[in-house]
């Protein structure tokens, strides 16, 4: 079977590693990965707990398909109750993590407690022992890595890590696997710091030898590889452009939203995007792009790794920075560049790069920067309190605010709240653009409206992976949508949550669904593991994850007023492209949405709907 | 026709299919670890490179071997191991100035790349065709003629 049916829990508290027997019978409801580790967490903490008291848990968990040759198979869940969402979070990671902790002979790992002082999981097959940490803590999530595999005397050891976003409580840190690939949302990295766990190190060499139907597997996951590599999105555009192929088309559709929203196109975008990143730079005649590359078992390889301009002025006297690094992606553009109106392409990648360096979410960060921006122009926040001019478009606003925030400096301090705190602390809550504290992605909620409804009924707080509608409503996958529309969203957007839930669970990245269908992710799931994986049964394991996480989040105090976006997306309408003079039809599609979901109008899932889920 | 494994680290991605796809097809079990090609991440320089054996026509692990556990496939020229003759005493992992044929300290003996008995899994897993298996004679020939392609004649005849 697909899973290795172990579990290992790292009491911290007690400094104990203990291995469990994995709960098949939850295995059989919720899949792996998300649905399943989301399952463990609920079933062991109090929903109200502080997300950085003991009493919250941490859990890394892979899924059925991690470390096979299912194509994306390589993906880790880290699932907690959120730092900066005070919801459930569960951020995805890709990477080589996840395959090794798979290859280890685990499922998942479960962290409770607190360690008294820092220390890291060593994990080798099945030895695990925590050891002191004293000496990585203060450093980079990079140095972290290296020096891990240097003490290891492994250079092939993989290894998770916090940086100083993690260790200093920056509420929406990431943590960071393999250099620059992340579980980078809701702060889950604040979480692992706030146990004074800094990095996970694992070397796997028992592999995963439980596949249930080898020829039946090779023969769906082969098939499944050939339909991503036929499609013009998965097979070509991705691969060429990364996800930065979208820069220029939702520039282009009015959907990029721009200096904290005011705007929905952005003027510079084209300077930013996928086809600059192929351009060759005038200061040194190199292309920013060096190559693409995969995360374990990709063959989409949507990864883009750059090198930057050494004559920037962000790093002209740094070197470190000038090899070869992760970037730019369009998410991490969009919020470090569009959000705040920096156009500069090299500056982009510098904050990125210490995004990964030290451990913080780009996309929170970048659109924390942009509230921040906004309430500079209003005078609200001075140069005095910031400690530099900070208008929109300021490339060295940005690159000096990223320094401060990932190394806990000055104002930095106030950015590691989030806008949401942020803007509340000074008197302006409705200038951060976020649903339960978490801040939007890269795609405006008013002319694309299903995603909008995404972005307000998503469980770990606003977020385009939960429910990328996207997909409909600009590239037409499955079926094209009108985006100014709001008819049919809510169907739409529930169809595409629970679905969803799927590729999460099952250790697969979500990107393949540019291509794949549950169809096709349907025979691999069913090859692998034992039991029945109807298409009928993971429609209803997906709504089921869903609705779970919903109900974890009621009880953690959240109410349907939390399912909200800020008043400027409700009331000030896009300025230009197809949706000038358009807000999001939010009020009318939430009521639908809570009908098409079975629940009640205030949000709480109908008896009947928990009695056909089996919650 | 003898054919050999040849690679273009350009198009490698770092998916690891192939080691997928090597292990499983030597051991029963997807183990990357296990795996006799291995995809070598240069990451400041962002390159990958994946690299095995390149079934040297004299080999210098089948001399070395005192005890011939070493044999040539007829089929494929590949350079197998005997594993029931391979008394692990690594002369090869000496001898190999590759460093492609390797010991496994739990099985005590040494493994290498036999080329799936002509039917090599790690090319027919590789999404981006950076792994093939191609006439041993036209090895190179593909890179020569993008060279050749460069080749600017006109402009030195100017």
């Amino acid at each position: 079977m697909g899973w290795n049916r172990k579990v290992l829990r790292v009491n911290l508290t007690a400094g104990t590693c203990t291995p469990e027997l994995l709960n098949m019978e939850w295995a059989n409801d919720y899949l792996g990965s998300r649905g399943l580790a989301s399952k463990y967490l609920i079933s062991e903490i109090d929903p109200k707990v502080d997300p950085l008291a003991p009493e919250n848990k941490m859990i890394m968990a892979t899924g059925p398909l991690t470390g096979t040759m299912a194509s994306t198979g390589g993906r880790y869940t880290v699932v907690t109750k959120g730092a900066l969402t005070n919801a459930i979070a569960c951020s995805n990671s890709g990477g080589f993590f996840g395959a090794e902790l798979k290859f280890a002979g685990w499922d998942m790992i479960i962290f409770e407690g607190k360690s008294p002082k820092p220390v890291y999981l060593a994990l080798e097959n099945d030895k695990a022992e925590l050891r002191d940490a004293a000496h990585l803590w203060g450093k980079t999530c990079w140095e972290t890595e290296e020096t891990i595999k240097r003490l290891h005397q492994d250079p092939l050891t993989r290894v998770c890590s916090i940086g100083g976003a993690g260790e200093n409580g920056v509420l929406y840190a990431g943590i960071i696997n393999d250099l620059h690939r992340a579980a980078g949302r809701s702060g889950v990295g604040t979480v692992m710091g706030s146990k004074n766990l800094k990095a996970v190190a694992i070397r796997g060499t028992k592999g995963v030898s439980g596949i249930k139907d080898f020829p039946a597997f090779l023969a769906a996951t082969t098939a499944a590889k050939k339909v991503l590599a036929d499609n013009a999105v998965t097979g070509q555009g991705l691969p060429t452009y990364g996800t930065q192929v979208l820069m220029n088309v939702i520039n282009e559709m009015g959907a990029l939203p721009t200096r904290n929203h005011r705007d929905v196109q952005f003027e510079d975008a084209g300077k930013i995007s996928a086809e600059a990143m192929h351009e060759k730079r005038p200061t040194d005649g190199k292309a920013h792009l060096v190559t693409n590359a995969a995360c374990f078992g990709c063959t989409i390889a949507c990864g883009r790794i750059s090198k930057m301009d050494e004559t920037h002025f962000s790093v002209k006297n740094s070197p470190k920075y000038w090899g070869a690094s992760g970037g730019l992606e369009y998410e991490a553009a969009w919020a470090l560049g569009c959000a705040n109106g920096v156009g500069d392409l090299e500056a982009l990648q510098y904050a990125n790069m210490l995004c990964n360096e030290h451990g913080m979410d780009p996309i929170s960060f970048g659109a924390t920067v942009g509230a921040a921006m906004e309430l500079f122009e209003l005078g609200i926040l001075t140069k005095e309190q910031i400690g530099l001019e900070a208008p929109f478009g300021s490339a060295e606003a940005l690159c000096k605010l990223t320094e401060m925030t990932a190394t806990g400096q000055g104002f930095g301090k106030d950015l590691g709240l989030g806008s949401a705190r942020m803007c509340a602390k000074y008197g302006r809550p409705d200038l951060s653009m976020s649903v339960k504290n978490q801040e939007f992605p890269a795609y405006d909620g008013r002319s694309i409206q299903g995603i909008g409804l995404g972005y307000a009924t998503s469980n770990r707080g606003a977020c385009h992976l939960r429910g990328y509608t996207v997909a409909s409503e600009v590239l037409g996958i499955p079926v094209k949508t009108d985006p100014l529309a709001t008819e049919g969203k809510p169907e739409l957007l529930k169809a595409f949550q629970d679905a969803t839930g799927i590729f999460d669970s099952a250790g697969i990245c979500v990107f393949t669904s540019f291509a794949w269908t549950l169809a096709d992710v349907q025979p691999q799931i069913q090859a692998a593991c034992e039991g029945d994986w109807s298409m009928e049964k993971l429609n209803l394991v997906g709504e089921r994850i869903w609705n779970m996480e919903r109900q974890f989040n009621l009880a953690a105090g959240l109410t349907a007023k939390d399912d909200d976006l800020p008043p400027r997306l409700k009331t000030e309408a896009c300025k230009t492209g197809p949706g000038k003079g358009v807000v999001s039809g939010l009020d009318k599609m939430k009521p639908e949405y809570y009908q098409v979901r079975g629940w009640t109008p205030e949000g709480i899932p109908a008896a009947a709907t928990l009695e056909r889920l089996g919650l | 026709m003898q054919k050999s494994l040849h690679i273009d680290p350009v198009k490698c991605t770092g998916c690891l299919q192939c080691e997928m796809a090597c292990s499983y097809e030597h051991t029963g079990v997807i183990n990357p670890s296990r795996s006799r090609i291995k995809v070598f991440d240069f990451e400041h320089e962002g390159r990958k490179v994946p690299y095995t054996c390149t079934q040297c026509a004299d080999a210098w692990c089948m001399n070395a071997c005192p005890v011939d556990a070493i044999v040539i496939n007829a089929l494929t020229g590949a350079k197998v191991v005997k594993e029931s003759t391979c008394v692990g005493c690594k002369v090869c992992t000496i001898a190999c100035p590759f460093g492609t044929i390797n010991y496994m300290a739990d099985l005590g003996k040494v493994q290498k790349c036999d080329l799936c008995d002509g039917d090599p899994k790690c090319a027919s897993a590789c999404p981006t065709a950076a792994i093939t298996y191609v006439d041993a004679d036209w090895t190179g020939l593909d890179r020569m003629r993008s060279w050749a392609a460069k080749a600017n004649t006109a402009a030195v005849a100017a």
